[in-house]
């Protein structure tokens, strides 16, 4: 074999490597999709959907009171992190500078780097121990909302500093004072950008147990009080995957396959979104 | 993870506009000053956080001080606490995880910068990035009801015999397998930080000149010759800068772990069919079992090491990332 040979064999041996690569990794990703759709599909009825969990024994019920509690705590979650998420993101786009603007922009990186473990064991000694005195729905949301501000501040920055300054320019040469230029000019051309923040990070954040575990606890029960314990899917979904019952079993996989939609859903309406209202971004 | 790895190559923008028409009225003064202090309790949640945990983790550090590190022995009935078996746990499964994920990863990466035709690079990246969207409790489920069987059955086996009698090697493929141990966690645990290996290494694979390429190619390289030689080089501490983010997803990751690990045994021992425990999962596990104070302090303490260590990986991560981001006068 000549040396252009065996350079040419390389080069297309390293090719099929490197498309190998990406194929055993999308097919990872059909395989665990698959599995979850197959083994989720039998155990979705209505009752899933609107009734309560019934005792170990008892076949039938639902995951109501979970899907309930996600909302809840998603709501909080958003109530304090997108208005958090997004004047972080105005201040280090817009203001930044100096000894303040990078210990923010530090911050933001490593509290995004933090394991949600550690961010549950936070808000446990914070607001279950000393503040409410026990688990509860509220302190899930909070340290939903510490998981979603990192994700949110992150994508609203970028979108806000590839905004032209020109725009910038010419509301403010108009005689328009600086912050109704960010409010009513910057911001809603970046709306794509705003938009893609708040919903990648509540997917994040509704996927999210092991905060919850320190936190909301769980709930078999309907339950809007947010100072009482709170279900959450992700939290249904670990406690019958570990049960020994066939019927719970078969509901965790009922679980995932919701909460992946769900997911799945939140993503798609994005891109929707940002296709249709994209104007700058 | 691919919005934090994106950020890390943002360029510091140039004051121009955003100076202007500053501190004009009142209004203006009034909302910097809200964006500003929202802006501030960032860094005092970062501080609220390290503080709280501190106050609690205390007792537990003045107690056993550095034995902490060092001891294996966890028996809340005697009230003895070291953390090394679950440093152990972590670091096993994180470095099995990053040496299956980090070749696919980076594999992946060169598929999406240099080889994929361009039609298909936005759904790769799209579907791969999907993988980073999967609840970490959903890894855990198909873990623990899926792969654990098959790992029993068929993977722990096959390389207990082929394996097994190797002098050295042989030790880490030794004992039962049971489906639910540290090599079974490092398998999950490799799927869930692809995606962020992929995601930063692709970003640092597109901040590599086109020129660096062309250069290469114009010296009668072959593709696979400029990638090794022209693109790798250049793009290196980058691309080692995403397998430290992706270990440091690994060493966090609690609930994929805790169904598929065992969570047994405090003993360090050399094969890797060993049921065991991380630092991540030990927490989850007994956290609320803990009904001494001691006991409590020390599971505080192990959050707070995991803190430590997650928190030094992502900031030399970061310095890698943005030193190849930077460009050439930066290597």
């Amino acid at each position: 074999m000549s040396r252009w040979q065996r350079r040419r064999l390389i080069n297309a041996l390293a090719a099929s490597v490197v498309v190998l690569c990406a194929a055993v990794a999308v097919a990872v990703l059909l395989i665990i999709l698959g599995h979850v759709a197959i083994q989720g599909l039998p155990s979705l009825n209505v009752a899933f959907f609107t009734e309560r969990p019934l005792p170990p024994g008892e076949v039938g019920g639902g995951v109501a009171p979970a899907i309930l509690g996600t909302l809840e705590m998603l709501a909080v979650a958003a109530t304090i992190g997108i208005p958090v998420g997004v004047a972080t993101a105005i201040y280090l786009s817009e203001y930044g500078r100096g000894n303040l603007a990078r210990a923010v922009s530090f911050t933001i990186d490593l509290i995004a780097g933090l394991p949600s473990i550690v961010i549950g064991v936070f808000v446990w000694a914070w607001l279950v121990r000393n503040v409410v005195g026990q688990y509860n729905g509220l302190a899930g949301g909070v340290a939903l909302a510490i998981i979603m501000v990192p994700i949110l501040t992150r994508t609203v920055e970028e979108t806000l500093r590839i905004v032209p300054d020109p725009l910038r320019e010419a509301s403010l040469a108009l005689g328009i004072p600086r912050w109704k230029t960010i409010l009513r000019v910057v911001l809603p051309t970046a709306q794509a950008g705003v938009i893609t923040g708040v919903v990648l990070s509540l997917a994040r954040a509704g996927g999210e147990t092991a905060p919850l575990l320190l936190t909301a606890l769980g709930n078999q029960f309907f339950n809007l009080d947010l100072l009482q314990p709170t279900a959450a899917l992700p939290i249904q979904i670990y406690n019958y995957a570990r049960s020994p019952y066939a019927d719970w079993q078969a509901k965790a996989w009922g679980g995932a396959l919701v909460l992946i939609t769900l997911i799945g859903v939140l993503s798609a309406l994005t891109r929707w979104a940002i296709a249709r209202r994209t104007r700058v971004v | 993870m691919a919005a934090g790895a994106h950020a890390a190559l943002t360029p510091a923008l140039s004051p121009t506009a955003r100076e202007f028409g500053s501190g004009a009225n009142r209004g203006d003064r009034v909302f910097e000053g809200v964006v500003s202090l929202v802006a501030a309790c960032v860094p005092l949640l970062l501080l609220g956080i390290i503080v709280l945990l501190l106050l609690d983790a205390l007792p537990a550090l003045v107690r056993f001080g550095g034995t902490f590190l060092t001891q294996t022995s966890w028996d809340p009935v005697k009230e003895e606490f070291g953390a090394a078996a679950y440093i152990y746990g972590t670091v096993v499964t994180s470095l099995i995880a990053l040496l299956l994920a980090a070749p696919v990863g980076v594999g992946c990466a060169l598929f999406i910068a240099e080889y994929s035709p361009l039609w298909l690079r936005a759904p790769v990246s799209f579907l791969i990035e999907l993988l980073a969207a999967i609840p970490s409790i959903i890894y855990g489920l198909w873990g623990f009801f899926i792969l654990a069987p098959i790992m029993r059955g068929a993977v722990e086996p096959l390389l207990k015999n082929s394996l097994g009698n190797v002098p050295v090697l042989g030790a880490l493929f030794s004992g039962p397998a049971v489906g639910r141990d540290l090599l079974v966690a490092g398998v999950v645990l490799s799927i869930m930080i692809l995606p962020t290996i992929t995601a930063v290494s692709r970003e640092i694979l597109r901040a590599v000149p086109d020129t660096q390429r062309e250069g290469m190619l114009a010296l009668g390289a072959t593709k696979w010759e400029t990638i090794r030689k022209a693109v790798v080089p250049y793009a290196r501490s980058g691309i080692v800068g995403a397998a430290i983010l992706g270990l440091a997803r690994a060493l966090g990751e609690t609930m994929a772990v805790t169904m598929v690990i065992g969570n047994s045994s405090t003993q360090i021992r050399p094969s890797l069919f060993t049921p065991g425990y991380t630092m991540a999962s030990a927490i989850a596990n007994q956290f609320t079992e803990a009904d001494k104070e001691i006991y409590f302090s020390a599971i505080v303490s192990v959050a707070l090491v995991l803190l430590a260590v997650a928190a030094v990986m992502n900031i030399a991560a970061r310095l890698l990332v943005w030193r190849v981001a930077r460009g050439p006068g930066a290597m």
